[in-house]
């Protein structure tokens, strides 16, 4: 239970600014491959989580062309709760982009022309202008990637196993007392958990989209 | 002093103009596809054009030639767009100071609680744009602009989404604004009431090209200029406010003539701006008897020109300044009217509009 919240919270944590970025990217600029980036953001939405497991043990395996070379600067992923928030992230990724691309292309453009005939440098535009507007979205974003990243079951359990205390979330966890006779009762009460932790994540997002709608006039 | 030259094309329509606007307001004056907005846009540097140089005072904005162009946030221009664009996240208060925030530090700061106090926004400073009437909107924005430190301020419009009361309340703050500005100020419009009662110069436009520049007296009196054509010309008269009668008029002195306007609401001894609409002047050989019109001014007449249907322009030099009427090539026959032969126009009081009266002295 622990483990999984500080695995999505990780997950989420760290592919928030990643998030931004290709999000920002996709929604303003032109650029050779964007489509494929486009694509490849996506490939995790649409691949059966069992192949994007298998392709993060290929690329960050101890064996793995990256993860050998993380291994030597004492970067491992593999069946280490690292590499559950890795597999999350991963999963996330494509929810997050979506709800913040979205609302980056809703901010009127407009809006940010004045911010520059008033002075403020594109960085100074994106940080006093885009970012407060699109933080609704923003805020969608993370608490939909952290949901994903709190179910996320396929891409683990074929990357980093089911290794109890390391690796072991709250869906494998689920996964592994269903196999046992007798284990429903535990199972069941870790569904409740999931049940509980996804139900507020919904509301506390709602919540909080609707007191930045309302900061900002419902604009 | 701003300097523009301009030469851009856009598929089917194309820019070419250069001109220069003296301090105090220019009006960019012209019907809607004349070019108006890109000029300001060049100006503001949203918009590159294919060649051009603009200058403001000693600061070069552009020169192609030279391959300067200052980037949009780096020209110090005060922008009041015609769709206000406040920004909705900030309060009033906020909205103001952004600019300020941004202008270099020796820049001379704008007066906070002055601008405020012109602008009569002291009781929305913490309100939200939301929260904001039209002409509380579009006065918000002029304020923001105001406070920027610019070097200029380019108005796009500013009153065109707002209703006839609407403009009628914002009129007077541009032009307390006009008379307190020590900035240049770009004003789009395409309503003669505005150009009448704002222009320190104006400069027309007319599908992409300068159709003319110079006082609001000389080009408002122009048809071939004017946005809606014949229809539009009008004269414009300085004059005194010289009394209040009880009877509801007004009487104001245009050197040395008597007028009578509906009661206007400004203080004896304030200079007027009163656009005469050529339509509203009725010309007589001899002075008129037994008629309703109060206002009865003798002049000469200096032009009669023919317009292209029926009508024809009577400018005529009278005391109180020039007039213009706009009478029929039939009247002008049948009263046998040539240069320099002496007439009576007469105005009706209630056919000025009060959109038409506004203060500001002339400037030639």
């Amino acid at each position: 239970m622990a483990l999984s919240l500080k695995v999505s919270f990780w997950a989420t944590a760290a592919s928030l600014p990643f998030g931004l970025f290709t999000a920002y990217a996709l929604a303003r600029w032109s650029f050779p491959g964007k489509q494929f980036l486009n694509g490849l953001v996506h490939l995790p939405l649409v691949l059966p989580p069992v192949v994007t497991g298998y392709l993060l043990l290929l690329t960050f395996g101890r064996s793995g062309w990256l993860g050998a070379w993380l291994a030597e600067i004492g970067i491992v992923f593999a069946f280490r709760w690292t590499g559950a928030a890795l597999a999350a992230a991963i999963m996330a990724f494509p929810l997050m982009v979506r709800a913040i691309r979205l609302s980056i292309e809703a901010v009127d453009r407009r809006l940010e022309q004045a911010g520059a005939t008033l002075g403020a440098s594109p960085p100074w535009v994106f940080v006093t202008l885009t970012l407060p507007m699109i933080l609704p979205g923003i805020l969608a974003g993370t608490i939909l990637a952290f949901a994903k990243a709190m179910g996320e079951f396929g891409a683990t359990i074929t990357f980093v196993s089911n290794i109890p205390g390391q690796t072991r979330t709250i869906p494998t966890a689920i996964y592994a007392f269903l196999q046992v006779p007798g284990g429903e009762g535990s199972a069941l009460k870790l569904v409740l958990v999931s049940v509980v932790v996804a139900m507020g994540a919904v509301l506390l997002s709602e919540v909080l989209a609707r007191r930045v709608a309302a900061r900002i006039g419902g604009a | 002093m701003l300097s523009v030259q301009l030469r851009h094309a856009f598929p089917g329509f194309s820019l070419d103009l250069s001109f220069e606007a003296p301090a105090g307001v220019t009006i960019l004056f012209g019907r809607s596809g004349s070019g108006k907005t890109s000029v300001v846009n060049a100006v503001a540097g949203i918009l590159t054009p294919d060649a051009g140089r603009i200058a403001v005072g000693d600061a070069v904005l552009l020169d192609t030639a030279r391959g300067i162009r200052v980037r949009p946030h780096r020209r110090r221009i005060g922008y009041v767009f015609q769709d206000a664009r406040l920004f909705p996240h900030l309060t009033v208060r906020q909205n103001l100071r952004y600019g300020a925030w941004f202008a270099p530090k020796d820049a001379p700061r704008g007066d906070f609680a002055g601008v405020v106090d012109l602008l009569g926004i002291g009781h929305l400073l913490d309100r939200r744009p939301s929260a904001l009437s039209g002409g509380e909107t579009s006065r918000v924005a002029i304020g923001r602009a105001l406070l920027s430190a610019p070097r200029l301020i380019l108005a796009d419009e500013p009153l065109a989404s707002l209703d006839a009361a609407r403009k009628a309340e914002i009129l007077p703050y541009l032009e307390r604004l006009r008379d307190a500005a020590t900035v240049p100020i770009l004003y789009v419009t395409h309503s003669v009431s505005e150009a009448a009662r704002l222009a320190t110069t104006v400069v027309a436009l007319k599908n992409g090209r300068l159709a003319d520049l110079g006082s609001p007296q000389r080009v408002l009196g122009d048809p071939s200029v004017l946005p809606g054509g014949p229809r539009e010309v009008g004269a414009l008269l300085f004059a005194r406010v010289a009394t209040h009668h009880s009877d509801g008029l007004t009487e104001l002195d245009a050197a040395g003539v008597p007028l009578f306007l509906p009661r206007v609401d400004q203080p004896p001894g304030t200079i007027l701006r009163l656009r005469i609409p050529a339509h509203d002047v009725i010309l007589c050989r001899t002075r008129p008897e037994g008629i309703s019109t109060l206002n009865i001014v003798p002049g000469r007449i200096v032009e009669i020109r023919p317009g292209e249907g029926p009508g024809a322009l009577v400018t005529m030099e009278t005391q109180a300044g020039r007039l213009l009427s706009r009478i029929t090539r039939r009247s002008a026959a049948a009263l046998g009217l040539k240069v320099g032969m002496s007439v009576h126009a007469a105005v009706k009081s209630v056919a000025i509009a009060p959109a038409d009266i506004g203060p500001g002295a002339g400037t030639d």
